[in-house]
Formats: C-alpha cells, sequence, structure tokens
C-alpha cells in the first residue's frame, strides 16, 4: 500500500476544539481517480483543505504523505511545489493583481513548468482556448467579477498549467451551474489525457463523474470515512442517497 | 532617555496645554532661546542676492512664524528641536553628514533598488552633488522649444522676464497666515522649481523634478511654483523612490499650482524621506474654469508625515481628482490625505486613498471637502480603504465635510481591513510563500496608484512594496 501517491493515516483534524475529521484513512495510487463523496457538513471539503495545508484547522492526529515525501509539517507553498494541487469550491478573488501576473508568479521557479515569457504567453492563451475561456480575462484581476463558471476556468486553467502530480477537486457546491459542471469535467479530462493526473473529487454531485472513469468511492459521513467501493457505488447513491451510510455510521 | 522625553511631551499633548507651556517644559534644561531671527533671514536674502519685495515677503512671514502656535491636532512633532529651528534653517553649518553617519538601512535600500554608486552619496546628503546636470538640461531645452519655462526658482527670480510672475503667485495660494510651517518656509526657504507652461501647450512627456536631477529642490525648504496657462497641459513628476537622507530632519516645502481655463495638470509624487524626517509639506492647486488637477501621490518614508494636497476649484466645471497611497511601517505616523474647495457652480472632485500600515505603524487619513454657497451642482466623492498587515499598526480615517450648497452631492466610503487569511492560503496553496502572498495582495491593493504612474515609477513602487513586506512575516 505504500505505493500510493497519497496516503492518509489517522487523520483528525478541527477549528477551536471542535472535531470536523475523525481518524481518517484513505489513500489514492498514482493515476486513479478517486470520489470522496457524503452528504453536507460531512468534513469532505476540510479534509481536501488540510491535505493542503490550510492553517486555519489544527491536525490533532495522523500523518500525510505524498509521493514518498511526510508532508504533514509542510507549509501550503512546499506541499504545491512538491505536487500537490486543491481546485477551490470559492475560489478568492484579489483586487489589483492580472490574472497573467498571477499566472507568472505562480509558475516562477518551478522546474520543467517555468518558462519564457514568449512562450508563457501562449501556453496561456491556449489554455484558455482549450478551456473556452475569453482571453479577455487574463488581463481582468484575479477573480474580481467573475461569474461562477470562468472561475472554475480559472482553477482548471491552473491545474493545467501546473500539471501537478495529484488535484484534489473540491465541488462541493458546485453541481448548481450546468456551465461550471461542463468547465470542469473538460478540464479533468484534459488533466488526466495531457498529465496522465492522478485526481480526488470532492462531490456530492454525481453528474460531475459521469465522463470520469472512477477508479474508487470513498463516503464521508460526520468526519469519518465509513464506506469505500468501486464506480458502482455512485448509481447506488444516486439511486438511494446517504442515509444508509447515515444509519450505519450513527448505529456504530 | 528619548523614549521619556517623548513620553512626557505626548502627555503634554494630551492635556492640550498651550505652546507656552510646552516651551517651559524643555526651556527647564538651560539652553539660550535659539529662535529665527530677522538677521538670519536677511542673510539668507542677501546669499541669494534677491530683490528687495522678497526679502519683505519673508520678514513678514517670519513674524507671522514667531507668533503661531505649534500644531497639536495631529500626529506629535515633539522630536524636532522648535527650540533650535536655526539649526535646520542654516544649511552650511555642520549640515553635512558624512557616509559613515547614513543609517545602515538607507545604505541597504540604495543597494537592493539598484541606485547608481554616483546618485548615492548625493541622495545620502553626503557628497557633491549628484552629476544629473545633462540630463536636466536636455529635458529643459527640449521643453523650452515649446515656449516651456522649466528652472530653478532662485534662477528665475533673478531673469527680470519672469520676476514679476513669479511675485504675482509667490505664496498667493499658500500664505504664511495658513500654518506655522507654511510662515516658516515663507521666511526660509531655498531652492525648487519654477515652471510655466503658455497658453495652449501640451507637453506630451512628464517633466521630473527630483532630487536626482534637480539640486536646488533638494533642500529641505524647496519651493515649487507651476503655472499652466489657459488650455495647457502638464504632467509634472515630484519625487523619488530612493531613501533621501538628510541630517537635519525637517522638511518644510511648499507647492503652488496655477491651473488656467480648461487647462490640465497632473502632479505625480513618490515621497520615500529616510525615516527620521518630519515632513511638514504643503501643496496647493487652483483651478479657474474647466481646469483640472490630478494629484498622483505615494507617500512611503517619513518619521512623520502631515501631507494633505489641497484643491481650489476656483471656476465652473472644475476637476480635481486625487489618488494617494501611504505606507505607515514602524516608528512611522504619516497623516495624509486631501482637502478640496468647491468654489464655483458644476465643479468636481474625487478623492481616493489606500493606506497600509504594518509593524506598529501609525496611518490617518484626513480629508476635508468644504463646498461653498457657490458651489451649485457640484459633486464629491471621497472614498478611502485602509489595510492592516497585523494587529500592532493602527489605521484611522477622518474625512470632514462642509457643505454649504443644496445641489451638491456628495458621496464617502470607507473600508479598513487585513489581509484575509483566505487569500493567503489560496495564493500560498499555488506555490507561493506567505511573504510573496501578501506582497502580492499589497501591491493588488496598491494597483489603483501604481497603474496611474509612470512605468518607471510604478516598477519602482512595487519594488518599494517588496521591500517594505520583507520580513513582514513571523
Amino acid at each position: 500500500m505504500s505505493e500510493a501517491l497519497l496516503s492518509i493515516r489517522g487523520l483528525s483534524a478541527g477549528v477551536d476544539d471542535k472535531q470536523i475529521l475523525d481518524t481518517v484513512n484513505l489513500e489514492v495510487p498514482a493515476g486513479e481517480v478517486h470520489v470522496l463523496m457524503g452528504p453536507n457538513g460531512a468534513g469532505k471539503s476540510t479534509l481536501g483543505h488540510v491535505v493542503m495545508g490550510e492553517p486555519t484547522y489544527e491536525m490533532t492526529s495522523g500523518t500525510i504523505e505524498f509521493d514518498g515525501q511526510d508532508i504533514t509539517e509542510l507549509s501550503p507553498d512546499k506541499r504545491s511545489r512538491a505536487g500537490l494541487f486543491l481546485s477551490f469550491q470559492a475560489p478568492v478573488e484579489i483586487p489589483g493583481v492580472p490574472l497573467t501576473s498571477f499566472l507568472r508568479a505562480i509558475i516562477s521557479g518551478r522546474e520543467g513548468i517555468d518558462m519564457k515569457r514568449k512562450e508563457f504567453r501562449k501556453r496561456v492563451r491556449a489554455l484558455a482556448d482549450e478551456l473556452e475561456m475569453d482571453r479577455v480575462y487574463l488581463d481582468r484581476e484575479l477573480g474580481v467579477g467573475f461569474s461562477g463558471g470562468e472561475k472554475k476556468k480559472v482553477e482548471m486553467l491552473q491545474l493545467l498549467l501546473l500539471q501537478p502530480k495529484l488535484a484534489i477537486l473540491d465541488e462541493t457546491d458546485s453541481g448548481l451551474d450546468v456551465d461550471a459542471l461542463s468547465v470542469v469535467s473538460h478540464g479533468m479530462e484534459a488533466y488526466q489525457r495531457q498529465c496522465n493526473g492522478t485526481l480526488l473529487v470532492i462531490t456530492h454531485n454525481t453528474r460531475i463523474l459521469e465522463h470520469l472513469d472512477v477508479d474508487r468511492v470513498h463516503v464521508m459521513v460526520k468526519g469519518r470515512v465509513v464506506a469505500e467501493g468501486d464506480a458502482s457505488m455512485i448509481a447506488d447513491i444516486d439511486a438511494n442517497g446517504f442515509e444508509q451510510f447515515e444509519q450505519a455510521a450513527s448505529a456504530e | 532617555m528619548e523614549q521619556d522625553t517623548k513620553k512626557k511631551r505626548s502627555q503634554v499633548d494630551d492635556i492640550d496645554r498651550s505652546m507656552y507651556d510646552f516651551i517651559k517644559d524643555e526651556s527647564g534644561q538651560e539652553h539660550l532661546e535659539a529662535g529665527l531671527t530677522p538677521e538670519i533671514v536677511r542673510e539668507i536674502s542677501e546669499k541669494k542676492d534677491e530683490p528687495e519685495w522678497m526679502l519683505e515677503k519673508r520678514l513678514k512671514a517670519l513674524d507671522i512664524y514667531n507668533g503661531f502656535p505649534i500644531p497639536d491636532w495631529g500626529p506629535s512633532i515633539a522630536g524636532l528641536d522648535m527650540d533650535n529651528i536655526v539649526t535646520y534653517v542654516k544649511p552650511e553649518t555642520d549640515q553635512q553628514a558624512s557616509w559613515e553617519d547614513v543609517p545602515e538601512d538607507i545604505k541597504d535600500t540604495f543597494d537592493r533598488l539598484g541606485i547608481p554608486e554616483a546618485e548615492r552619496s548625493y541622495l545620502a546628503g553626503v557628497g557633491a552633488q549628484y552629476d544629473s546636470e545633462l540630463v536636466y538640461h536636455s529635458m529643459q531645452d527640449s521643453a523650452a522649444q515649446m515656449g516651456i519655462v522649466y528652472s530653478g526658482i532662485e534662477e528665475a527670480l533673478h531673469d527680470e522676464k519672469w520676476e514679476g510672475i513669479i511675485h504675482d503667485h509667490f505664496m498667493t495660494l499658500i500664505p504664511p497666515t495658513d500654518h506655522k510651517f507654511a510662515a516658516l518656509h515663507g521666511a526660509v526657504w531655498s531652492g525648487g522649481s519654477f515652471v510655466y507652461v503658455p497658453k495652449g501647450v501640451k507637453l506630451d512627456y512628464p517633466l521630473q523634478s527630483y532630487f536626482r536631477l534637480n539640486a536646488r529642490g533638494a533642500g529641505q525648504f524647496e519651493h515649487t511654483l507651476i503655472i499652466v496657462e489657459d488650455d495647457a497641459d502638464l504632467h509634472f513628476i515630484e519625487g523619488c523612490s530612493a531613501p533621501k537622507y538628510n541630517v537635519a530632519n525637517l522638511h518644510a516645502g511648499a507647492v503652488e499650482l496655477f491651473i488656467g481655463k480648461n487647462a490640465h495638470l497632473r502632479y505625480s509624487t513618490i515621497e520615500n524621506w529616510s525615516k527620521n524626517m518630519y515632513n511638514l509639506n504643503t501643496k496647493r492647486a487652483i483651478c479657474d474654469e474647466g481646469g483640472d488637477i490630478e494629484w498622483i501621490s505615494g507617500s512611503f518614508g517619513s518619521h512623520v508625515g502631515y501631507l494633505y494636497p489641497m484643491s481650489v476649484l476656483n471656476g465652473r466645471k472644475a476637476r480635481s481628482s486625487f489618488n494617494g497611497i501611504t505606507f505607515a511601517g514602524a516608528g512611522q505616523n504619516l497623516d495624509t490625505g486631501c482637502k478640496v474647495v468647491l468654489n464655483a457652480p458644476q465643479t468636481s472632485a474625487s478623492v481616493e486613498t489606500k493606506s497600509i500600515s504594518k509593524d506598529g505603524g501609525v496611518s490617518t487619513f484626513r480629508s476635508s471637502v468644504v463646498a461653498t454657497p457657490k458651489a451649485k451642482d457640484s459633486a464629491a466623492t471621497v472614498s478611502c480603504a485602509s489595510l492592516m498587515l497585523d494587529d500592532r499598526s493602527r489605521s484611522d480615517t477622518i474625512p470632514a465635510m462642509d457643505i454649504r450648497c443644496k445641489s451638491v452631492s456628495v458621496g464617502h466610503e470607507a473600508t479598513i481591513g487585513r489581509i484575509g487569511d483566505d487569500k493567503v492560503f489560496y495564493l500560498m496553496s499555488r506555490g507561493m510563500s506567505e511573504e510573496e502572498a501578501r506582497t502580492m495582495i499589497v501591491n493588488g491593493f496598491a494597483d489603483p496608484v501604481s497603474k496611474e504612474l509612470p512605468l518607471e515609477y510604478a516598477v519602482e513602487m512595487n519594488n518599494l512594496i517588496k521591500l517594505e513586506m520583507e520580513g513582514a512575516i513571523g
């Protein structure tokens, strides 16, 4: 099992004495597509943020290994440079910083990804075209006045630009917007195709998974991973919801 | 020890005693009253071989200066040796520093801003003036071809063609009765620039007059006088991103800008005095009908700053816009903002400021908008956004509005905030260090000002912010 690209062991975490995640174990081998599902408030999104190293959450136990390295104590930037990526459910806005400058800054100094200005512009334009993103957004301030769909495009553009080893896509609430949905689907496909990427998709909306070849499903309820299985679980959840897992969890 | 006196003085300030108590408090030590005398002022004037009227102006200002109380409404200037003001005034007496005395942080900043060797000693106030005469003169020549006069103000005063014009304008917009330091300026001013743009002439590149270029403007009491005649257009840049070091730590300059009918002046400044400086500068513009003044202002340096460029909109449809940023770091108390007087129908003014405070720095935004009964159908908007980078720093907003005309519309908006942790985390999750993330956010915050600056200045300002942000973490 140690060949897993991402391996989370016994992870508990919370905010201000309030525990959110309870001894979570989860493994994602390289090249696979995993889905983390569960009802609202189960802690799925928190897990994504904790794996990325968000300081708001305090990890009280457990370890996170990534690509053969213990990243439990690393700051988010180091995790990013190690090849981890988190696509945000609600990306922030940074007024006054043009998208292009931001993109240029995040590839800077990355081996194999950093490139000359001219090449960079070409690459970014090509990615914008691929994601059907109007090029005018490249000169706009990051996220400012972007629609939900446009923000998702920016997330996917970064995913394709950074070519991480593993991408965690936090799509907890994004299922609402059809436009955003197709952007994410398209981005995931391109990422798999171009980078042979590894994915952990966090969602409670199964439509986002329609075009994906899912290898494994993890179900989280009340901060615990309570069930795991193959792609067939998705259809089951689609038909019956999370109730069965919730009952099992409270029976414990 | 120094801390002690400061504390004592600020306590005196707190209970708002008169300046006389203030002085008595200090003169408890036995030292001679070394105030400014008419003899000193005569000496200054004589050395400059000035017209008689200028000497008279100086002496009148001196009188006013001596009768004025020290301002007690802003940041403390107790660190100024007001009893010994002469030491700030007489430039030849032990004002010259030696390179060894130049503070390390300034030398360091020169390095990191890439200031050429030749300029450093000049900026540091130690050496012969930086050899920039060539640049200065070529700029002067090309402006002259368009009929524009651009020279040192003392030089122009000796030219009979300009003496009358200077006489009619000099300290009419900023009279010595304005405040104590305007009076001081009037008495002891020295050096500065004179620009005259004739009717209809539009200069399409900025004129720059700053320490690097204009030696005469390098002092503490420089006077800038700019006249832009009807339908003319000028962009004037004053400033420098490198820290300017002076042993004498008082700066009380004056800037007077006269803007004719339908004329336009953009006045850009980046101020980065060394952090021992008391910057008590006064800047003012007056606009005739349809005239347009744009202030772009970046304040980074100084220990204490009082800076409120003022626009007097005196003709129908005159406009003023102010775009400023203030960055107060450790040990800095910067009180900045803008004043506008709407004194004619259909005038309009916008004030937009950004302030950043960190490491215990204090940044206060202070503005005043006055609409007189003549300001029918005029409009003013004031907005200020403050960013505090830590819990030790402080940010205040003091906007005043005095509206005496019913049909004037005014708007005010103020936000005070911190850098959101969510933003920092987002940027870090993309591989930026915490410092890089915060710097990017602060630079973005400053963007509305930097994008108004010519490119090379915008780059310098971003570099400055980067320098200020270094080591801000932890």
